[in-house]
């Protein structure tokens, strides 16, 4: 086996693709529900996402479940695991700048990122290796674009900006 | 040796030959990652190309491009030449006259060709001639569960422009497709049968006789996808007397970017045209025009001209080595091929005898998405598909998403299905199956 193969195929990758975290979708209700349904033509993957968003006390969105059905490569699959694991419980324009961070991960053509960034996004680290496989990439994205499209569809991403527009005003000088 | 086996034996490839048939292509003495020989089994969505495919390109730029059909210098006589001589070999490679066939940009064209054409006569375009092609709201159009979407959308398409009903064969579960329900399924309202020679994902090769026979009872026109076909087995259209046939140059040695269609001779000179402009013409007024005889009618604007002469010379090797040859040698490695499934935990989609199938075998590994299949394999410096081959709604009647696919060429080793047989065999372990 190749190391660009170990590379691709890391423990961490295996283990979440056999026991995916989120896998079975719940009911989401309200207006801070999301749904989308994503699908890669090119290999038939396919992927419905259900995200129940909630207000935390500071009035915040944040994304507060994950829940997804879906077919697909263990590259798929385990990218939906540990996006799963790494967005539960997080503010949405945080999960906006991780997804961010992951595509740039993917763009690194194997060389992975800034430990700093690195560190932020903890188990997806493990998906360095997929930028090495240029036809892999998409399976490693289908989840981020499936968890970025229920911001839209639940216009939780528009309030999300307009609130963060306004908060930056104020909370300029703790940054 | 019986009379039967010393006959095949005369018309297989032989080591020698099959040694001498690799050298010609470049391409496959390349190595791959880690400094592995390349194992191409993915020649059912495109094959390689053989040096006389590609020097006749290359000759054409270097020595002969000029505009074909038009000047009066010498340059372009050459071309033209070239580019005709081109039809005339790649008609005689499917037994059909050369002004029977039409160059497309690709089979996907080809058929989008007729299904437009369709809708134009149906529009009223080309008169009383055409108006065999016109469709009305109740008529039917019939095709297979097995089709390629290319020979899929562009009906539901026409289908939708024209008010005719999209009906289907289906697939019964070796993957062929149910030629018992054409009595039922096509009858005096079908107006045209659409079906594939041989499936791209199964391999399954089609009987067309019947079909054709029972879609002309009805005065029903029959389309034939012969993509996967042409390459593989000799093919002779007007024999099969299918109406129509669409094949890509790429799949059969040749270049991308030129394909073909067949039309019975009458029935093209009946057809209006679809795509409008020059070279296709005949009088052009300001407010009307009329029209070129086919195939010209069917060729408006410049032409892929290096392409065809490259798919004429690919029509070339093929008959030269010839057609029975090659069909013997890709019989040979669909034997090898179809042992995959002994292999535990692979289950091939298709037949698993070695009767009336192409080498092209799809399969899952259980437990694994073909995704990964196809990951483990490229390691080992194979190449094949995954994914549902453009086939959805046949990888929707097995219930898999996707498959893997082997698909072999003239050009294929026997040694390297073994290489795929061993490959395969780590695929499970890789990933903590056993």
């Amino acid at each position: 086996m190749s190391s660009s193969m170990e590379a691709l195929y890391q423990q961490v990758i295996l283990d979440h693709s056999k026991r995916p975290n989120g896998k079975g979708l719940i009911e989401v209700s309200g207006p801070l529900a999301g749904e989308s349904h994503q699908v890669n033509p090119t290999c038939g993957d396919e992927v419905t996402m259900r995200v129940q968003f909630a207000q935390d006390p500071a009035g915040r969105k944040i994304v507060e479940r994950v829940s997804w059905e879906g077919e697909g490569c263990s590259i798929s699959q385990a990218s939906l695991s540990v996006l799963t694991e790494l967005v539960t419980g997080t503010q949405i324009d945080e999960v906006e700048r991780l997804g961010e961070t992951f595509r740039q991960l993917m763009q690194s053509r194997g060389k992975g990122l800034d430990e700093a960034l690195e560190d932020e996004l903890g188990d997806a680290t493990a998906f360095t290796g997929v930028s090495q496989f240029p036809a892999r990439i998409k399976c490693a994205l289908l989840g981020w674009a499936a968890l970025r499209d229920t911001f839209a569809t639940s216009g939780v991403l528009a309030e999300a900006t307009a609130t963060t527009t306004t908060g930056r005003a104020t909370s300029t000088p703790d940054r | 040796m019986t009379a039967t086996d010393q006959a095949t034996a005369a018309t297989r490839l032989s080591t020698a030959e099959l040694a001498a048939v690799r050298a010609d292509f470049p391409l496959l003495a390349r190595t791959m990652r880690g400094g592995r020989p390349l194992v191409y089994l993915d020649s059912g969505a495109t094959s390689q190309k053989p040096d006389p495919v590609l020097d006749a390109e290359q000759d054409f730029y270097v020595q002969r491009n000029a505009a074909v059909h038009r000047g009066a210098h010498q340059l372009a006589e050459e071309a033209t030449e070239a580019f005709e001589g081109a039809r005339s070999a790649v008609a005689a490679f499917v037994g059909a006259d050369e002004d029977e066939i039409v160059w497309t940009s690709n089979a996907t064209a080809a058929i989008n060709l007729v299904a437009y054409a369709m809708s134009n006569a149906t529009a009223g375009r080309g008169g009383e001639a055409a108006r065999r092609f016109a469709l009305a709201p109740g008529d039917e159009i019939v095709v297979t569960e097995a089709e390629h979407h290319a020979n899929l959308v562009p009906w539901q398409e026409l289908a939708a422009r024209t008010g005719a009903v999209l009906r289907w064969l289906e697939v019964d579960d070796s993957g062929r497709i149910r030629v018992d329900q054409a009595t039922s399924v096509i009858t005096e309202r079908t107006r045209v049968v659409a079906f594939t020679h041989a499936s791209n994902v199964t391999g399954a090769v089609t009987p067309v006789a019947p079909l054709v026979a029972a879609a002309h009872a009805v005065g029903a026109l029959v389309v034939l996808d012969a993509c996967q076909s042409v390459p593989h087995l000799p093919v002779n259209l007007h024999e099969l007397g299918v109406d129509f046939a669409a094949f890509s140059g790429h799949k059969m040695l040749g270049p991308t970017g030129v394909g073909a269609l067949y039309g019975r001779r009458e029935l093209l000179e009946a057809m209006p045209p679809v795509t409008t402009g020059g070279s296709m013409v005949e009088v052009v007024t300001m407010t009307e025009t009329t029209y070129a005889p086919p195939p010209q009618r069917f060729e408006a604007g410049t032409q892929m001209v290096a392409q065809a002469i490259g798919m004429g010379a690919a029509a070339q090797y093929l008959s030269d080595l010839g057609m029975t040859a090659v069909a013997q040698h890709e019989h040979e490695i669909a034997v090898e091929l179809l042992k995959i499934a002994e292999i535990p935990g692979v289950r091939i989609i298709g037949p698993t005898e070695p009767v009336d199938r192409l080498a092209v075998v799809s399969f899952v590994v259980d437990g694994v998405h073909s995704h990964d299949v196809g990951q483990v394999l490229d390691d080992a410096g194979i190449a094949v598909r995954v994914g549902h081959h453009c086939a959805q709604p046949l990888h929707r009647r097995f219930k898999v998403a996707a498959t893997a696919r082997a698909s072999a060429s003239v050009y294929t080793t026997v040694e390297e299905i073994e290489a795929l047989r061993e490959s395969l065999g780590t695929v499970r372990a890789f990933f903590g199956l056993t």
